[in-house]
């Protein structure tokens, strides 16, 4: 559904740097992901996760640096940059006093998507997630979880080519958790590109194909996960992010 | 790749309606206000019939006034809460849909308040206020106000403070467009000379435009990080 400009990687940021005031929060990072790849951007607070994902979504502007989503570059092509990225967030960005579908609806529209592919996209969504029958129901109705899944629904409306995650197990139960790892697993294997921020490591070392680690503002840590179980990226994640804190 | 400008602005009118169609949050509060403020009111001001003609039109405004900043509020806090604007802003459509489509609904909840008061203060004050060209001064009023207001709003629903914020940094804006409108329906209610009441409305007219053209450019940057 969403095309690009080139045939480079599908993200490329280089030597990006995010202040805030005379704070630094993101300091000459360079990353680049290419497409399939789902990457689980790990970090203690602060280290910048949260920073870059509104980066990518283009809701923040670089201090200094590129950002280049499928060939657009941020913030100057941001609006073709925008048709290519979904966001989840902690938060669910839904309307709570319209429905699921009045939902789908509405943010359809938005992404400028025909009435009749859209009716269906939506069908076809709220089943994958899990909710057709809850379509016509309030969102104020719905659990977290249930929430959720329809903000990844949201996500996917418009086939962006990279999905991010700003914590989406946030305030999740075992049961809510265990739904939201299949559908990020379908989601994957339907080739999708997925950057996803967690503080959960179980969750990156079990669904994630490459793990970042940020720690204050620069990457200490970039590899694929190849078998890596929980605990070994635990002890990764605790070297990486105290050696960071030793040099400071 | 964006999504057309109308196209957009319409859906956002149309999702406001239809949310608060279902929650009625905002006519309802903004409405009781209202209806409390003339009731007052008109319990307060003992008057005769010339000081009346007088004083109702500065009663019309302050209700609007103060109803719409309960209305301005809620309407933007809705969209911060919940993190939808930042749903909006992640999608191809011009920033500036975002306040088109938020300044209509937020001037058709407005003016749906200020429509229900005229008949009502016109019983309690007994001056007519339904008139044609009351009408249009309270339009053109009642406009310009959510304009400045969709705006400022936008700024302060990101403050912690955001319902005492509002109305200190909007008054001092919207002071020449208020005393436009106080001054255009005085002079219609109290049947003055043509010219007396034709000034005022061309300059709450003037006013009008200025403030569109102005939150047009800067929404943008209100918006931004």
């Amino acid at each position: 559904m969403t095309e690009t400009s080139t045939t480079r990687a599908l993200v490329e940021i280089r030597s990006l740097v995010k202040a805030f005031g005379v704070l630094p929060v993101l300091r000459q990072l360079d990353l680049t992901i290419e497409k399939g790849e789902f990457v689980a951007l790990l970090g203690p607070n602060g280290s910048g996760k949260s920073t870059l994902i509104r980066l990518l979504s283009g809701l923040s502007k670089p201090t200094a640096g590129t950002i280049h989503i499928g060939g657009w570059e941020l913030p100057q092509e941001a609006a073709a940059v925008r048709a290519q990225i979904g966001l989840v967030s902690h938060r669910p960005l839904l309307y709570e006093n319209l429905s699921a579908r009045e939902n789908l609806i509405f943010f359809s529209r938005l992404y400028n998507l025909p009435r009749d592919a859209a009716n269906t996209r939506i069908d076809d969504l709220l089943e994958r997630v899990g909710l057709g029958r809850r379509a016509g129901d309030m969102v104020r109705t719905f659990s977290r979880g249930m929430q959720q899944r329809l903000s990844i629904a949201r996500a996917l409306l418009h086939g962006p080519a990279v999905l991010l995650f700003d914590e989406p197990y946030t305030g999740l139960d075992q049961d809510a958790a265990a739904i939201l790892d299949d559908l990020l697993t379908d989601t994957h294997a339907a080739g999708q590109t997925i950057i996803m921020v967690t503080h959960q490591l179980n969750q990156a070392a079990k669904l994630a194909s490459r793990v970042v680690i940020l720690s204050r503002g620069k990457i200490g840590y970039d590899a694929p996960t190849n078998g890596l179980d929980a605990l070994e990226l635990a002890s990764i994640y605790t070297q990486t992010t105290s050696m960071a804190s030793a040099k400071q | 790749m964006k999504t057309p400008f109308f196209k957009a602005v319409l859906s956002i009118v149309r999702k406001d309606l239809r949310t608060e169609l279902r929650s009625r949050e905002l006519i309802s509060s903004m409405g009781l206000f209202a209806l409390l403020s003339i009731l007052v009111f008109s319990f307060a001001l003992e008057l005769d019939r010339i000081a009346r003609q007088e004083a109702i039109s500065g009663v019309l405004w302050v209700t609007v006034v103060f109803a719409s900043f309960l209305g301005l509020n809620r309407s933007l806090a809705m969209e911060r809460d919940q993190g939808n604007l930042d749903a909006m802003l992640i999608a191809p459509i011009a920033r500036t849909t975002i306040f088109f489509g938020k300044l209509v609904g937020n001037f058709l909840f407005t003016i749906t308040v200020g429509l229900l008061l005229l008949p009502i203060m016109t019983v309690l004050f007994n001056v007519s206020l339904v008139q044609p060209l009351v009408l249009a001064v309270l339009f053109m009023g009642t406009f310009g106000f959510t304009t400045v207001g969709t705006l400022l709003a936008t700024m302060t629903v990101q403050t912690r403070a955001r319902e005492n914020l509002l109305p200190i940094v909007m008054m001092p804006l919207a002071l020449p467009l208020l005393l436009a409108a106080v001054k255009a329906s005085t002079n219609l209610l109290t049947d003055s000379a043509t010219e007396d009441w034709v000034a005022w409305v061309q300059i709450l007219a003037m006013v009008d435009v200025v403030y569109l053209v102005m939150c047009y450019l800067l929404f943008e940057y209100v918006i931004e990080e």
